[in-house]
């Protein structure tokens, strides 16, 4: 994803000088041997974002604190923490940034809650326009002059 | 000296536009027929100007011109020619370059072909795309010229970012820049429209195969960029819900919505303020798409104040477009006549649901791209909007979408009798019905969304074609009626059925993918063989090579199936591309009916032989890239169908006055 990003923005112009990555991801030295474990670490390690990446999570990145992440979360899960007291610990210590789902508090009732209200107040709008008091229908607008002599003029020549 | 020729085709362009867009909105409000006859001319003298001078630009780069600043940032003698000449719009500059001359074609298109438009609406249509032309040109004259010199020239470039060559991101940017301004043809008839104070439905009918035109290429250009993540990133992955994907996915699911509330304009002659309302902010997402990029607004909220000029230059022309046209839409919308009556159950009802739900994923995204910047702008504490937030609020919206998606074809306009349409959707639910339990079964009961999202995909899929079964009598009727019923059906209709079906593909690639991907990491040895989703995969070895303008490691192995049977060799690579001194990985991708296998090397062990290897089961995902092909030839079909042909004014301008009663039924 660093280097997704940097192709986007040498697009954009942006020529951000990021460092050459030394490996890719996750690396085999850093698997558990529980396959049940693993399977948590890595479930866990898809929610929680690299803190000097630019919005990717650690699992997929190759930065180093990424990969000290990992292998936090790997010691806590080893240690006997259950998946909520592993996203705590990493939380307690990186603050609210690291979590790819933000939590609901005050400052995100409008990210978690809003995109419920435009549906609501966008499903009043439709309900009270299909609703509307069926007027008398109205009558087609007239044709302008200039209108109905092209008119005249278009179907004359479909005929000829 | 030819770079400064296209240096001054530019300026020459810019006043070109300017004459473009005053004489004939000022000839359209006086009633002047000669001065609203300057607008076509003028259009085309715009589109020549432009194409000189991007012409020019692509000379500098053919011949590798380093004394123009911009071809020694990003080019090198030693690339190969292709990539060359996309390096032109592979930098900020030159990709300016490219959305102007992209704009003049769609400005030219529209007084080329517009021949039919009344003479005040077209000069108009015209004018507004010469006024869009006018903020981008002294945009890019003023802060971000590609001809600028240097001296003394350097003896060669520093080389394109090695990640951008590569044909699917050459031809990313032209596809997505494609779809974006095609989008500028409808704000600028919607702008037109206001100005007019007139919407009818030979309005709509004019403006849906711009519309089309632009979607089937922003269509194009996601799918392009979303291939590229797949292949190049050397995971596997193909979307990310990252906010560059995010802006350009807005647009498109924003302009499918004006696709089909257009239909509604030109058959029933209702849902016309909205329609306008859903071109103004259409185009304003493809503009913030293309200018949040570009003023690393998205970096961080500081990136942005890093280029004060041009950011302050892209925040004033985004006030300027988008809360002029709001303006001009909150003034003259309500003098806009409010068209037919329909029930709710009906066509109409449909596809007002269809906005509905487009137009609330679109905020919900929209919402969820800037929340983290407006927040932090704030001072409200940095927070983390990613892929988790995206999947539990987008995914609701669009279930229920691809369920109405599966019978609204099928609806009578004004009123349907929905026992009818259900009716004949038998098959399809039994179907759905039943793939969605094998898929239960097959994966141990996996998961249930999936299996949900599964079932869903064939409901679409088998609904499209029941709906051109049930049009053309199929098995009810003797072959040879049906078959001239076939012949006989609008393109468009087959257009839906693509569209529709093959959206239905790329759902089954997409949750294919993500629910079910194999995947093994591990150090192999030479030799060593690995078992992954019943293939087996011997890791032969490492060559070194030599290619054009890189050092290459290229791995090899030779895959089997369950029986043994020999499969594939494969061969991924890892390249270092000394001048940029920027590592590559190419994944090797062998493409099965129903799934990809995806090999991926990583490094050397420090000591010993072996080799860190990705391999992936990537299960369902070549219907992802069939899908959106299938899509976007949809988009084409009903492009052609004669009634929407440009060309083809004398059938719609006819029609018009009859009223909708004796339209065909789409």
């Amino acid at each position: 994803m660093i280097r997704r990003l940097l192709a986007v923005g040498l697009i954009a112009g942006l020529v951000a000088i990021l460092p050459t990555p030394p490996a890719l991801a996750l690396m085999p030295d850093e698997i558990l041997d529980d396959p049940n474990l693993e399977a948590r670490a890595r479930a866990l390690s898809r929610d929680l974002r690299c803190v000097v990446c630019q919005n990717e999570a650690i699992d997929s990145s190759n930065a180093e604190i990424a990969r000290q992440m990992r292998l936090l979360v790997r010691e806590r899960l080893v240690a006997g923490d259950d998946d909520g007291q592993v996203m705590d610990y990493l939380q307690a210590r990186y603050g609210d940034y690291v979590l790819m789902k933000p939590p609901v508090k005050p400052e995100t009732y409008l990210l978690w809650y809003g995109p419920a209200v435009v549906l609501l107040l966008g499903g009043l709008g439709v309900a009270f326009y299909l609703l509307r008091r069926p007027k008398a229908a109205e009558a087609a607008e007239p044709l302008t002059a200039a209108e109905r002599e092209r008119l005249k003029r278009l179907l004359d020549k479909e005929d000829a | 000296m030819i770079p400064e020729l296209g240096h001054f085709a530019l300026i020459l362009a810019l006043l070109v536009a300017t004459a473009q867009t005053v004489v004939p909105l000022w000839g359209a409000h006086r009633g002047n027929a000669a001065w609203m006859a300057v607008a076509g001319p003028s259009a085309v003298a715009h589109l020549l100007l432009v194409t000189v001078s991007f012409a020019a630009l692509t000379w500098a780069y053919v011949v590798s011109d380093f004394t123009v600043v911009n071809v020694v940032a990003n080019s090198h003698s030693a690339k190969p020619m292709l990539y060359k000449i996309t390096g032109v719009w592979g930098n900020h500059e030159g990709s300016m370059l490219l959305w102007i001359l992209i704009l003049a074609v769609f400005g030219g298109a529209v007084a080329l072909f517009g021949g039919n438009l009344p003479p005040s609406l077209k000069a108009r249509v015209i004018a507004i795309q010469g006024l869009i032309g006018i903020g981008f040109i002294s945009f890019t004259i003023f802060t971000s010229n590609p001809f600028e010199r240097v001296f003394p020239p350097p003896l060669d470039g520093q080389d394109l970012n090695p990640l951008l060559q590569d044909p699917g991101l050459a031809f990313h940017p032209p596809m997505l820049y494609l779809g974006y301004v095609g989008f500028s043809v409808a704000f600028a008839f919607a702008i037109a429209a206001l100005l007019e104070g007139k919407v009818d439905a030979a309005w709509a009918r004019w403006v849906r195969p711009w519309t089309l035109a632009a979607w089937v290429f922003l269509t194009g250009g996601i799918a392009l960029g979303s291939w590229w993540a797949y292949y190049e990133l050397g995971w596997g992955g193909w979307w990310f819900w990252d906010p560059v994907e995010n802006v350009s996915f807005m647009p498109w699911l924003l302009g499918t919505a004006l696709l089909h509330s257009a239909i509604v304009v030109e058959k029933r002659d209702a849902l016309k303020v909205w329609t306008i309302l859903l071109a103004i902010l259409t185009f304003s997402l493809s503009l913030l798409g293309t200018f949040i990029v570009r003023s690393g607004l998205l970096t961080s909220v500081h990136a942005f104040a890093s280029d004060p000029e041009r950011g302050l230059y892209i925040l004033m022309m985004l006030i300027f477009v988008i809360g002029g046209s709001l303006t001009l839409f909150a003034i003259r919308a309500p003098t806009l006549k409010p068209g037919g009556l329909f029930a709710p159950i009906s066509r109409e009802g449909g596809l007002v649901m269809n906005n509905l739900l487009l137009a609330t994923a679109t905020a919900t995204i929209l919402i969820g791209t800037l929340y983290p910047l407006i927040l932090d702008s704030l001072g409200g504490g940095l927070v983390t909007v990613g892929p988790p937030f995206f999947n539990l609020t987008f995914v609701p919206l669009m279930l229920p979408l691809v369920f109405v998606m599966g019978f609204g074809p099928m609806m009578a306009w004004k009123r349907t009798d929905m026992a009818g349409v259900l009716g004949r959707l038998k098959v399809a639910a039994a179907v759905a019905l039943v793939v969605g339990l094998a898929t239960l079964y097959l994966q141990n009961g996996g998961p249930l969304l999936a299996a949900l999202a599964l079932g869903l995909a064939a409901w679409l899929f088998v609904a499209a074609f029941t709906d051109l079964a049930a049009k053309t009598k199929l098995f009810r009727a003797p072959l040879a009626d049906s078959w001239s019923r076939a012949r006989g059906l609008p393109r468009s209709q087959y257009g839906t059925a693509l569209a529709h079906g093959g959206l239905a593909i790329a759902i089954a690639g997409m949750v294919g993918s993500t629910a079910w991907k194999v995947e093994s990491i591990s150090v192999m040895q030479p030799g060593e063989t690995k078992d992954v989703a019943g293939y087996s995969f011997t890791f032969e070895g490492v060559e070194r090579l030599q290619g054009p303008n890189y050092l290459s490691e290229t791995a090899s192995f030779t895959v089997r199936d369950g029986d043994g049977a020999f499969v594939a060799v494969m061969t991924p690579e890892k390249r270092l591309y000394p001048v940029a001194n920027m590592p590559t990985t190419e994944a090797a991708i062998h493409t099965r009916w129903l799934a990809d296998l995806y090999a991926v090397i990583g490094d050397k062990e420090e000591r010993g032989e072996g080799w860190t290897v990705r391999i992936y089961y990537e299960p369902l995902v070549p219907f992802l890239w069939l899908g959106s092909l299938v899509m976007m030839l949809g988009g084409i079909v009903s492009l052609s169908d004669r009634r929407l042909r440009v060309g083809a004014p004398r059938q719609a301008k006819t029609r018009v006055p009859a009223g909708p009663a004796v339209q065909p039924a789409e």
